[in-house]
């Protein structure tokens, strides 16, 4: 396999081609604060929590690791003034937004922030706009339930114009993808509602514990060829 | 219109189409620009078809409607060749005169005509109206002789002609080479250079490659990009195909906002006309070399005219920017390589490859070269588009080709590059304007819009409305300028009303720095220059409205008192009858007194009194 060799804080290493800063970095085991990067999710670079800098001085720039692949003879900072001053910041800013979230109370915490100078627009707020649950509808899930809606000052999570999409198979990845615990969903007598629509839950032939929404033993169904039947055992049955 | 098959057969055409044309015979060249068209310019042309066919002058008098001429403050512009004679402002009432003085008496109708606004002078000529004095018009050479929509026009005045020379005398190699000995860097912005963006994505291994002509100009007061599709949208074609046949692509798109309809109307009907004649399409001219081009409309996202948002854009997805590398060049468009450059930027390579590199690095600066074209907006007597070298001053600009402030102001600042450009005051009046200079003050190039304000506008006001507009154009996607913008936009309005406080200053640049450093696209990364150049160069405003609560340039009018003169009151009660609150009242035919505990400062007592009696002062605090 190809390698590259780049410097990350002074350290040099070589590392395969391909890899990320953020993959360069945790292989030498420098630690890079992430929030909206998940290794089986394509990085989007949305909260920029992973900024390093780069090049040499003066001509240095901040990029973000989870995207920015290893060049050969790259000079990298994990750690820089310029880097920790913009995470900072960027906490700081979305302790604002979301003085609740437990995981940006305690990132801040570590970088020494307890208090955001900040007004809160709606402390009730949870959502970071962070886009790991639309990832993972799209790219693990396959279905592209939900998806980003209007641009600042109004934008959200949402299902298509609102509504309960036809699209979610009401699997709740996103509810458990997400870092703050905003997507609500109910879970009770059988039935899951989540995005505004509600599931029947199907029971183990077995066992009698619920497994799944019927829709997405139908879509896992589709998938794979098998018939659905064949999903009516849960795995601990099998 | 045939359908054009070798080099020979365009040349043969080219050279009828000429044969058609008299030099010296008279034309009436109404314009229909972005700015005249909503003066009346169709209706004005209409009335020249008209005295023509009543005067027996139809078939010896041509009658076009062109592009934008330029000054939009005077239109709706006429201009008569071959005499060269500028009419100015006008109106349906003056086509009888100019009818009967010009085109059957051969004189001038010196009323309409640019007049020294000093010393009454007239000038008669295109070339004597000092705003076309010290203009270099490349791009927007054309855009006052030739009808939009016709493909002969075109023709006549040389186009295609680069196209000819590209397929058949040059490889694609020495186009890139020819492009990059030019210097020419992209206008859209950030200014990198076109010839190594071209090579970046030549080198790239692979049969599919994408042109892409970004039209989605967005900024406010700027409509240089438009004034180039509506006017010469073949330019545009041509250079496109230019690229292209460079890098190796097969298709291209022209990304326009559908804000722009007469634009997209018009590119539409070139791209038509081309492939009819066989300029587009496949085996053109019989080169082997086949490419067409699709329109594709945005829906007025000011950020998708970020590259990477607007190939997401085309591609049906979210206009949202994805991070950088892989640039473009090596995957863009549906993953594929794809050279993306703005209108201003195609425009100007069929000229690049016509007169030569050399030629065009001649003109402007050491490393800005060429031309550029602003779009002259705001506190300025001559608005409208101005095309120079680049490296002219702002001072010429702005004030011999602009003919300075109106109302006999003084100047305060030039906004330059659009509202996430920077705020320049007037101890830089007399820096030359080119990429490099522009950013050593803080500000930008952007796509080339100028907002002249003068001493009536309030800086923090200024800032507020730049952030304020770019927070809602924010797509949102990363967290420094989503969240930095929305921070930026409630200090802004907590000082601008009054509840500013000391240590918000700091605060600000400390969010200003984050967002310039670590947001994910330019728009973000270039956000902070409104209020970053005016805390640099006009802070002591901003100083007023915190500590003493004032807005010295009296815009802010949370901040304002509004008191009645008794010596100037009239008694009309104009102001009492506006008044939403019933805040004013008085005795019967004496002056009139503001109850200040009931005033909301509204400002309408202001705006309806017509002795000025209703002073704007200073608050009170």
């Amino acid at each position: 396999m190809e390698e590259v060799g780049l410097l990350i804080n002074g350290i040099y290493l070589k590392v395969p081609q391909g890899y990320t800063l953020l993959q360069a970095a945790q292989h030498l085991g420098v630690d890079i604060p992430t929030l909206c990067y998940h290794p089986e999710l394509p990085s989007e670079g949305n909260c920029r929590l992973c900024v390093v800098e780069i090049g040499e001085h003066p001509h240095t720039r901040l990029v973000n690791s989870c995207t920015y692949p290893a060049e050969s003879g790259l000079q990298v900072q994990t750690h820089s003034e310029k880097v920790l001053q913009a995470r900072r910041m960027t906490l700081e800013l979305l302790l604002a937004r979301a003085p609740k979230a437990k995981i940006i109370q305690d990132m801040a915490a570590e970088m020494g922030i307890h208090e955001s100078r900040f007004p809160s627009e709606d402390p009730n707020e949870l959502c970071i706009l962070c886009g790991l649950c639309v990832r993972t509808c799209r790219e693990v899930v396959g279905v592209s339930a939900i998806s980003m809606a209007y641009r600042t000052p109004g934008k959200l999570v949402t299902t298509p114009f609102l509504e309960p999409s036809d699209a979610c198979i009401g699997c709740g990845s996103c509810a458990f993808i997400c870092p703050t615990e905003v997507i609500p969903y109910i879970e009770q007598d059988g039935k899951r509602i989540i995005w505004g629509r509600e599931f029947e839950m199907v029971r183990c032939n077995v066992c009698g514990n619920y497994i799944a929404p019927l829709a997405q033993l139908e879509y896992w169904a589709k998938l794979t060829g098998e018939p659905v039947e064949h999903y009516f055992v849960c795995r601990d049955c099998r | 219109m045939p359908k054009i098959e070798s080099v020979d057969h365009l040349t043969e055409y080219r050279r009828q189409v000429r044969a058609r044309r008299d030099p010296k015979q008279q034309q009436v060249l109404v314009c229909s620009g972005p700015g005249c068209l909503p003066m009346g310019s169709t209706e004005v042309a209409q009335a020249f078809q008209e005295q023509l066919q009543e005067k027996g002058l139809q078939g010896k008098v041509v009658l076009k409607s062109t592009g934008c001429h330029g000054l939009c403050a005077h239109g709706v512009r006429v201009l008569l060749r071959p005499q060269e004679i500028a009419y100015q402002k006008v109106t349906l009432e003056d086509v009888p005169e100019i009818v009967e003085t010009s085109l059957v008496g051969g004189g001038v109708v010196e009323r309409l005509v640019y007049h020294d606004p000093v010393s009454g002078q007239p000038a008669v000529h295109k070339s004597e109206v000092p705003f076309y004095q010290g203009q270099k018009p490349l791009v927007l050479r054309k855009l006052d002789e030739i009808d939009p929509e016709s493909l002969d026009d075109y023709l006549a005045l040389g186009g295609y002609r680069t196209l000819r020379k590209v397929l058949f005398k040059m490889t694609p190699e020495e186009v890139i080479e020819a492009v990059e000995r030019s210097g020419l860097r992209g206008r859209g912005g950030a200014g990198f250079l076109t010839g190594r963006k071209w090579r970046l994505c030549r080198q790239v291994p692979g049969e599919l490659k994408f042109v892409i002509c970004n039209g989605d100009e967005g900024d406010p007061g700027a409509f240089m990009d438009r004034a180039v599709m509506e006017g010469d949208p073949h330019a545009v074609l041509e250079g496109m195909i230019v690229g292209a046949f460079a890098i190796g692509a097969r298709q291209g798109y022209i990304y326009v906002r559908h804000e722009y309809p007469l634009a997209v109307k018009r590119l539409s009907q070139a791209v038509e006309q081309a492939r009819e004649f066989g300029l587009l399409g496949t085996n053109i001219l019989r080169s082997g070399f086949d490419f067409d081009i699709k329109i594709s409309q945005g829906s007025g996202a000011f950020v998708c005219g970020e590259e990477t948002a607007l190939i997401a854009s085309i591609e049906g997805n979210i206009g949202e920017p994805m991070p950088r590398p892989p640039y473009p060049a090596q995957q863009g468009l549906f993953d594929l390589p794809t050279v993306i450059n703005n209108v201003e930027t195609w425009a100007n390579v069929p000229e690049i490859i016509n007169m030569g590199p050399e030629w065009f690095a001649s003109l402007g600066t050491e490393k800005s070269k060429g031309t550029k074209v602003f779009s002259l907006v705001g506190a300025v007597n001559h608005t409208g588009l101005v095309e120079v070298p680049m490296g002219t001053t702002l001072r010429q600009i702005i004030f011999e080709l602009g003919g300075g402030i109106p109302g006999g102001r003084e100047f305060k600042a030039v906004q330059t590059g659009g509202p996430s450009g920077g705020c320049i005051p007037k101890q830089f009046l007399d820096l030359p304007v080119d990429y490099d200079s522009l950013q050593e003050v803080g500000s930008i190039m952007g796509s080339g819009g100028m907002i002249v304000m003068d001493t009536t506008s309030c800086m923090v006001d200024v800032a507020r409305y730049f952030i304020s507009f770019l927070f809602e154009e924010s797509c949102g996607k990363c967290t420094p300028c989503r969240e930095g913008l929305r921070q930026l936009l409630s200090i802004l309005n907590d000082i601008t009303s009054g509840q500013g406080k000391e240590e918000h200053l700091a605060l600000m640049e400390e969010i200003c720095t984050t967002m310039a450093n670590a947001s994910l696209c330019g728009l973000g990364q270039s956000a902070a220059n409104p209020v970053l150049t005016t805390l640099k160069y006009f802070r002591e405003e901003y100083e007023a409205h915190i500590r003493d609560k004032k807005c010295p340039a009296l815009v802010c009018r949370p901040l304002l008192t509004y008191t009645i003169d008794p010596e100037a009151c009239t008694a009309c009660l104009a102001c009492v009858r506006e008044c939403p609150v019933g805040a004013i009242s008085g005795p019967k035919k004496e002056a009139q007194h503001i109850d200040q505990d009931l005033c909301i400062k509204c400002g309408r007592c202001h705006d309806v009194c017509q002795f000025d009696a209703d002073t704007k002062l200073r608050s009170k605090s």
